[in-house]
């Protein structure tokens, strides 16, 4: 009940907002906002203790029973990963952004977004219904889209926004088939339920294809190669934002959905490879193209999309240990497991810490270019510890948790060059070399932030503010996440017990005991191991690096723009755009002949195209009732009446052959016993005459058209093709005779209506209701004409109709 | 044999209306082509006066008589369609 609350208490609040908004402008909106996630915290942090002992928590309350899709709320130890990190940064951030924006901005705007957003994360993670879950997902996309566009006034930050929303709403849109295949296979949307019918699932055909489009929407919201181009755009983003969502939150959306999925698709080969080699290929161009930005908050973007690949690749090599199955050999993988989300955590402290410290020096200084920075810690020291404590925890160096979770990265990837399934005996050896040298970047990327923007010369006059520390509410909330960098590394065990633990049930779901997944966390081993050695050369190799990056800084000019993916995506829809406009303009072309074309050529090939693909035409001429001679003639009269209005030249003549088909169809009425017809055709006929004569008046001389020889016989043949076509159709049916008639019931009208005249009671009595119709129609068309020629635009009025 | 007369009778009217047809489809001039189009209307009468005959009916009567009727009216508004150009004349004030 509490779970479904908190979900629900953010959106509460976003609806309150405006009210709060308008009666009390004095106060800071953010003062207000603050106390959902807080309280959020505090509540879902009570829950800690039973959730280290084993407990779960699940309501369900019905939503649209008949199919299946329920709102299960469903607090385990994965989910209460997730939740706390979301209330807990998002309280931080919530009070960094009381400082970073002034009252002068649209507040309320930025906090309904912001409450949005954490109400759709935590819906996210807290759900068990797959579709609940999409819902959630895509209600965090569109509040990301909105908060990316915050300043919509700025270009880049449209284009940031539009970006992201492509990227991410495709990818969740390839996650909703993916869930829509498992719910065929399974029939069930809830992911327990899934997982308690895994033998099903796994023997099913569209185990793969489902499996591969969950995969895709994951890896679009958690910027995985080659889909994180839109992560360094959405740094146009308020600071608070990309603190929140774009480092510590919603990109670890995609990570959520991976280790949630763990149980159901892991231990196969297709997985393990795709995400850990997407992993880790993430990982080593991230923090490749960090080193190349000159944006701090760039720079903090692709190391962003590093790290996540880091913790995407330890899912992936977690997975292995599914495939084993358990045995206390095989329990070493799920260490890689334990090790990403002991990162997962990690790296949301540092990276919202590092995201604040960047918002400082944007704010007290105006520049985020480190070629304008430097010199900037005796000026401003607290902001300066800040960014120590960050970076050396990113670049993985003691004393602080990035350390104790890069050695046991380290220590997954060595381990798994160990193992001979998948094929790993021959390539599993790039893992730890990759992984080492991703390293070294990210030593380096760490090393400039630091380096560039605190030491060296300052630069006054290149600066756009004087600089000076920052406010004191603005430092608090990232102290407090540097004071988890370091207290998670002093006593790590703490929270692999109580958080880390739990959360290893809910990803190995079949093995028996979670104490022996879980390792004693130390970070001194009391020997010198491989990792450690790893980690030494890592600050050799980057420190000698960071010395000679003027040297070799140029070999970035060898993957020039225009082959990055940015510029393949900015192709790809400005080229579609441009092809979709020129399709769209050569068949909509505004000729009302080429429509005509369309109609005809569609109905031909349907309709003809059926007919001779079933078989189905069959005539019976012997049915055929006798035709008299003069019956024949008068045929011929029309035959020969029709061709001659093709070839008219005057449009007097058009008509006068009209009306000769006109009466001659009077004339068959007649033949055909149908003098109710005959009548009305005549009178019909002579109106529709005289009209064409009045309008002749305002009409341009009858002139040749010039058309080339070839549209001219693609016309002929068309009109040929549908004149065969309805008069095969018409003698095709013409013996149909699988029902009796009814007409033999209207032949009693007298008694029936009271009338003789069967098409007079017919019209009048027993389908009066269609009789009534055409005269509504009548009427409208009178009206139409009246309207067309009465209204006009007066003098001096707009003339609306010629535009 | 009656019935024979009736049905070659029928025969030689749409033999004529062929022919008029002609006349309609040739012209050369645009009287000419109306006067023809008269002439089917003629025609027409009477062949449907016949087949009333052959049917034994009389609920062609009305027919009969409202084709009189058109083909006046139609020839007079072709007529005046060909002599002024317009078939509705209306008051030069307008």
């Amino acid at each position: 009940m509490i779970v479904a609350f908190s979900i629900l208490l953010p959106f509460i609040a976003a609806a309150c907002i405006p009210f709060i908004y308008r009666r009390f402008k004095n106060i800071h909106l953010g003062w207000f906002v603050l106390v959902v996630p807080a309280l959020l915290f505090t509540v879902l942090a009570t829950y800690i203790p039973r959730i280290a002992n084993g407990e779960t928590f699940s309501k369900t309350f019905e939503w649209i029973p008949s199919f299946g899709i329920n709102i299960t709320t469903y607090l385990d130890g994965l989910s209460i990963i997730f939740s706390l990190l979301i209330t807990g940064v998002g309280s931080l951030v919530i009070l960094y952004s009381i400082f970073y924006l002034s009252t002068k901005e649209s507040l309320h705007h930025f906090y309904c977004y912001l409450l949005l957003f954490m109400g759709a994360m935590l819906g996210v993670v807290l759900s068990d219904n797959l579709m609940v879950l999409y819902v959630f997902w895509e209600l965090t996309s569109v509040s990301s889209f909105l908060l990316i566009a915050f300043w919509h006034h700025r270009k880049a930050s449209r284009a940031g926004a539009r970006k992201a929303m492509l990227i991410t709403v495709s990818g969740g849109v390839a996650m909703l088939a993916g869930f829509l295949m498992l719910y065929v296979v399974s029939g069930t949307f809830s992911i327990r339920e899934i997982i308690a019918n895994l033998d099903i699932v796994q023997s099913s055909n569209l185990f793969i294809p489902a499996m591969c489009l969950v995969l895709l929407g994951a890896f679009t919201k958690s910027a995985q190669f080659p889909f994180h181009i839109w992560l360094p755009d959405a740094m146009e983003a308020p600071t608070p934002v990309s603190a929140y969502l774009h480092s510590a939150t919603m990109v670890k959306a995609g990570i959520y959905l991976v280790a949630r999925m763990t149980p159901i698709f892991g231990g196969h080969e297709v997985w393990f490879w795709a995400v850990s080699g997407v992993g880790i290929v993430t990982l080593f161009w991230g923090s490749f193209n960090a080193v190349r930005q000159f944006d701090l908050k760039a720079l903090l973007a692709y190391s962003t999309i590093s790290q996540l690949g880091l913790i995407m690749s330890l899912f992936g090599l977690g997975s292995a240990a599914l495939h084993l199955g358990y045995s206390t050999q095989s329990v070493i993988y799920t260490q890689a497991t334990f090790a990403a989300l002991f990162h997962l955590i990690n790296h949301s402290t540092f990276k919202g810490a590092l995201f604040m410290m960047v918002g400082i020096v944007d704010h007290e200084v105006g520049t985020r270019d480190i070629r304008r920075l430097g010199g900037l810690m005796s000026l401003m020291p607290f902001t300066f510890t800040i960014a120590v404590i960050g970076s050396f925890s990113m670049a993985g160096l003691p004393p602080f948790n990035g350390f104790l979770s890069k050695e046991m990265f380290f220590m997954a990837t060595v381990k798994i060059t160990q193992l001979d399934i998948f094929s790993l005996d021959s390539v599993g050896l790039l893992f730890p070399i990759v992984a080492w040298i991703a390293s070294v970047f990210t030593f380096i990327y760490c090393v400039i932030i630091v380096m560039r923007t605190f030491f060296g010369k300052i630069q006054p006059d290149r600066l756009e503010k004087p600089p000076h520390e920052a406010p004191i509410g603005m430092l608090i909330p990232p102290y407090i996440l540097i004071g988890l960098v370091v207290g998670i590394f002093m006593f790590p065990n703490i929270l692999g017990h109580y958080i880390l633990r739990p959360a290893m049930a809910s990803i190995y779901p079949t093995f028996p005991s979670t104490d022996e997944m879980t390792p004693h966390i130390s970070a001194w081993h009391g020997y010198i191991n491989t990792e450690l050695i790893m980690t030494i050369g890592v600050v050799i190799v980057g420190v000698f690096l960071y010395r000679t990056l003027k040297k070799w800084r140029p070999m970035y000019q060898i993957f020039p723009q225009k082959y990055s993916f940015n510029s393949i995506y900015e192709r790809v829809i400005s080229s579609s755009e441009y092809r979709s406009d020129q399709v769209t303009k050569r068949y909509m072309n505004g000729n009302l002949t080429y429509y005509f074309i369309y109609i005809y050529v569609f109905f031909v090939v349907v309709l003809a195209g059926y007919m001779v693909y079933a078989d189905v035409f069959s005539w019976d001429p012997s049915k055929d009732s006798v035709i008299e001679p003069y019956e024949l003639i008068l045929v011929f009269v029309m035959i020969f009446a029709t061709l001659a209005i093709l070839f008219a030249k005057q449009r007097i003549t058009i008509v006068l052959l009209n009306g000769v088909l006109g009466y001659s169809v009077a004339f068959f009425f007649v033949v055909f016993r149908a003098p109710d017809l005959a009548l009305t055709q005549l009178v019909v006929e002579s109106i529709t005459t005289a009209l064409f004569l009045l309008s002749f008046k305002f009409l341009p001389k009858l002139t040749k058209e010039k058309v080339s020889k070839t549209f001219k016989f693609t016309k002929i043949t068309i009109s040929i093709a549908v004149g065969a076509t309805v008069t095969f159709i018409g003698l095709a049916v013409m013996n149909y005779d699988e029902f009796e008639p009814i007409s033999a019931y209207f032949e009693d009208s007298y008694n029936l209506a009271g009338g003789k005249n069967i098409v007079n009671t017919i019209l009048g009595d027993f389908r009066a209701f269609d009789t009534m119709l055409e005269v509504v129609v009548l009427f409208i068309a009178g009206l139409g004409v009246y309207t067309l020629i009465k209204l006009k635009a007066k003098k001096g009025d707009a003339d609306v109709e010629s535009k | 044999m009656i019935d024979m007369i009736l049905k070659l009778s029928l025969t030689l009217f749409m033999f004529a209306i062929a022919l008029s047809l002609y006349r309609v489809i040739k012209g050369p001039s645009l009287p000419d082509r109306a006067i023809a189009l008269d002439t089917i209307g003629v025609n027409l009468i009477s062949a449907i006066a016949i087949v009333s005959i052959v049917l034994k009916t009389k609920a062609y009567l009305e027919a009969i008589l409202i084709i009189g009727i058109l083909a006046f009216i139609g020839t007079i508004a072709f007529s005046k369609y060909i002599e002024r150009g317009v078939i509705v004349e209306r008051k030069s004030t307008d």
